[in-house]
């Protein structure tokens, strides 16, 4: 091996940290080369993140020392991370939203102007339009940041590192919200980072990732480092093996129906002021359908749109044979179910407990005289716990606690007490690890076997390849075009979503 | 599926709610309060006082009570005091025009409730925030009051309809009967009807709450117009005990109630709180300017109290909520 040759940039010896009732890491170990990508691996809840915290100086390990270069360092403070030139991209930004891209790069350390007080601005402009080229992001710096894409404000964020002298960039799941066009921007830029020697540790659930970045991967299982390896001399069933430390269905569950039941929903030339246009969709029973496209295309926008969430200009959604239209309170009543991309924000109330957000939509249901009775919801909770295995000490627990996983499950049964018979899946697998994934899928089969229908919108386009019955595939909030179960692969969402110049 | 549940968190579970351990605190609070003014002033205790300290605490609560329902969507009602004096004042008027106790009543309550009605259509429709437009009704009720009456006063109602604030039955005064049969009233719509419950959930997050199928809009004109009527229904209280009415009766009347609910451990981010913490505030708060009256406590230094313990709630609130998560 020729790296063992090399010293490391970086170097963990046994590092343990500790909460009150969890080890959150537990005798990790972990080397860091120049000039390379190390992926980061393991379930929600594995010790990434502390692991991550560790390194920038947020936590302080109880047990454990580092290396840089090979001398022994401390770190002990942000600072003293810094210091060594680690620099973290967070997936929520700390750029300051209503400054420009060049003032967010220098923030708190601007040249100063001749007359004292004033900063340098044609200079702080020069220098990070200097600095943005040397990444390779082609932008005025005088931008304001809340303009920029959740992309571009990446770039932003990682100039700023690089403008810190960071050897060490950590990424925690830098593609989640990226579309690929994007994503492959990143790519590339990480590809320049590399040669310039700066080392990256890379978190990422995402197994197509693993393979074309990484030049190493370490896997983490309950705070342990269970193995590093390279991904030449490992496959990805090998390596979900490690991370759940038994044997997961990749194979994505699915019974498919040898003949799709009646219609349910039918969408008809659907136009709305959220930029979507004569968009024809129906989906019948026992159907999952997916929506494809491009970040941007207009999926989640139809997804609203249907469920009432949006105002729409004209056209017609017909629902179980009768027209609906009006706030998703009338959606909901009907029978449509919307799981919403960003759960945290938009699915749960993340204060209230478990059994709280399981009943919420199913009041009416539940309680048709309108008094609300609290033990009756309580057991309603239960059944759904038991019945879609959510991990939580009780019904009482608040939900915020859960891990991703559990949070969606309970989005989910949250619809499922409600008795609804058509799902809308936004994004239903992001940010959700390996084994609640297929457990996820699981249950969407199984609904959708028991005469429920699903709209399933997605990135990841082998899990729409896998589980739906068909799709539709979106380009500039229009349909572009559909795919039937035989033509379903990723070469044709792909060519169907393209922009074309 | 063993290995997914061993991700959630071992947290402390505690027997008691946090609601419960919430009220459990305030309940003592109320019991030393009591003891400490029980100790320094003998006629703390005579049965005389306790009524008036009751009394007192039923007018703060009945606006609060309303209040609290709003505070609970993460809303803020500053119009209940200026609704209190516009519809005291036609309601006293409709009394003394027709001399119809029943017709005066009625005409306060729909006048509460109109009142309450537009806060919440400026909310829901216009989607101004409920702060801004209910102080900008604020105003506008207290222009209107005051051109209204110009400068009048209103005085001299039938004693029936004085028995409301000022009676007694079985040895107790009337406002307290309505006190509890609001207290329960309020306490069963909260925790007991589906109503209360999307009231929580739209409080603890509006977006989730409407995307979960709430019709959050009806929900909130509802709430702000039964604050409104419950402010409609002190007007009569009110009227009904200093038999008189005028412009200005509503001015102090908003802040006291915004500290009762406060004291009470409702939350002003919304989905946290409870109707009867409402009225523990509200007895919090009466107690201590009571203790102070019978110390001979300046009343110049009401305010002062009263703000150090609204803070001093909210803070202890705050703390052993982080702790409990």
């Amino acid at each position: 091996m020729s790296e063992t040759a090399v010293t490391p940039l970086l170097e963990l010896r046994s590092i343990s940290k500790s909460f009150p009732g969890v080890k959150a890491l537990d005798d990790v170990s972990f080397a860091l080369y120049p000039g390379e990508v190390h992926m980061l691996l393991g379930e929600n809840g594995a010790g990434k993140s502390s692991l991550m915290k560790v390194l920038c100086g947020a936590y302080q390990a109880d047990a454990g020392e580092f290396f840089h270069k090979g001398e022994k360092v401390e770190i002990t403070s942000t600072a003293d991370a810094q210091q060594l030139g680690i620099a973290v991209i967070f997936q929520e930004f700390s750029l300051v939203p209503y400054l420009d891209i060049a003032q967010n790069i220098f923030l708190g350390r601007e040249p100063k102007g001749r007359i004292p007080g004033t900063i340098d601005r044609r200079k702080i402009l020069a220098d990070a339009k200097r600095l943005l080229d040397t990444i390779g992001f082609d932008i005025d710096p005088s931008v304001v940041v809340n303009t920029l894409g959740v992309a571009q404000q990446q770039m932003v964020e990682i100039a700023k590192a690089i403008s810190q002298n960071a050897r060490i960039l950590v990424m925690d799941e830098p593609t989640a919200a990226l579309s690929d066009r994007e994503t492959e921007l990143l790519f590339a830029l990480i590809a320049r980072l590399k040669a310039d020697g700066v080392s990256i540790v890379y978190i990422s659930h995402r197994m197509a990732e693993v393979f074309a970045l990484g030049d190493r991967i370490t896997v983490l299982r309950d705070g342990r480092r269970i193995d590093g390896v390279k991904p030449a001399d490992v496959t990805p069933d090998q390596l979900v093996r490690m991370m759940v430390g038994r044997n997961v269905d990749m194979t994505y569950p699915r019974n498919f129906a040898d003949k799709p039941g009646e219609v349910l929903l039918e969408v008809k030339g659907l136009t709305a002021p959220s930029g979507i246009s004569d968009i024809n969709i129906e989906v019948r029973r026992g159907e999952i359908v997916g929506l494809c496209g491009l970040v941007g295309s207009g999926r989640t926008e139809v997804a609203r749109a249907i469920f009432g969430a949006d105002p729409v200009a004209s056209g017609e959604i017909v629902f179980d044979g009768k027209p609906i239209s009006g706030e998703p309170d009338v959606a909901s009543r009907r029978g449509i179910a919307l799981i919403p991309e960003s759960r945290k924000s938009e699915g749960l109330a993340l204060l209230r407990s478990v059994g709280d957000n399981l009943v919420v939509s199913a009041l009416r249901k539940l309680f048709p005289s309108g008094l609300f009775d609290p033990r009756r919801g309580q057991r309603t909770a239960d059944g759904l716990i038991r019945q879609l295995r959510i991990a939580t000490p009780s019904a009482r627990q608040t939900v915020g606690l859960l891990s991703g996983g559990n949070q969606q499950k309970v989005v989910i049964g949250k619809w499922l007490a409600a008795g609804a018979k058509l799902f809308i899946f936004d994004e239903p697998t992001r940010g959700i690890d390996v084994g609640a994934k297929s457990e996820i899928f699981a249950l969407i089969d199984r609904l959708v076997a028991e005469g429920a229908a699903a709209l399933m919108i997605s990135s990841e386009q082998v899990e729409i390849c896998h589980v739906c019955d068909r799709a539709y595939v979106m380009r500039e909030g229009r349909v572009a075009g559909h795919l039937t179960r035989n033509e379903l692969t990723e070469e044709n969402i792909v060519r169907l979503g393209m922009h074309h110049a | 599926m063993t290995d997914i549940s061993k991700e959630a968190l071992p947290l402390p579970r505690s027997f008691l709610s946090q609601d419960a351990i919430q009220l459990f605190y305030r309940l003592l609070a109320v019991l030393l309060i009591c003891a400490v003014l029980a100790v320094l002033n003998d006629s703390f205790l005579s049965l005389g006082n306790i009524l008036n300290v009751l009394r007192q605490a039923s007018l703060t609560f009945f606006i609060a009570s309303g209040l609290t329902l709003v505070v609970l969507t993460a809303g803020l009602d500053l119009s209940v005091g200026a609704n209190v004096a516009l519809s005291a004042c036609i309601a006293g008027t409709v009394i003394h025009t027709t001399g119809s106790p029943v017709l005066g009543i009625l005409t306060g309550l729909a006048c509460g409730g109109i009142v309450g009605l537009l806060n919440g259509i400026m909310v829901t429709a216009l989607r101004i925030p409920s702060f801004i437009a209910t102080y900008g009704m604020l105003w506008v009720l207290n222009g209107l009051t005051y051109w209204y009456m110009a400068g009048e006063t209103l005085h001299g109602f039938p004693a029936g309809f004085r028995q409301i604030g000022s009676g007694y039955l079985f040895g107790l005064p009337i406002p307290v009967y309505l006190l509890l049969v609001f207290l329960g009233i309020g306490t069963l719509f909260a925790q007991r009807t589906i109503w209360g419950q999307e009231i929580y959930a739209i409080g603890a997050n509006p977006v989730a709450a409407r995307l979960s199928g709430i019709p959050v809009a009806r929900r909130l004109l509802l709430v702000y117009a039964v604050s409104g009527t419950m402010a409609g229904l002190a007007s009569i209280i009110f009227l009904s005990r200093l038999n008189s009415a005028e412009a200005d009766i509503g001015e102090s009347l908003t802040l006291p109630a915004i500290a009762a609910v406060l004291i009470g451990g409702t939350s002003l981010f919304g989905g946290v709180g409870t109707v009867f913490g409402t009225f523990i505030g509200a007895l919090i708060l009466t107690l201590v300017l009571n203790g102070m009256n019978l110390l001979s406590v300046s009343a110049n230094w009401q305010p002062l109290v009263t703000g150090i313990i609204v803070i001093l709630a909210v803070w202890l609130d705050m703390k052993t909520r982080r702790r409990a998560q």
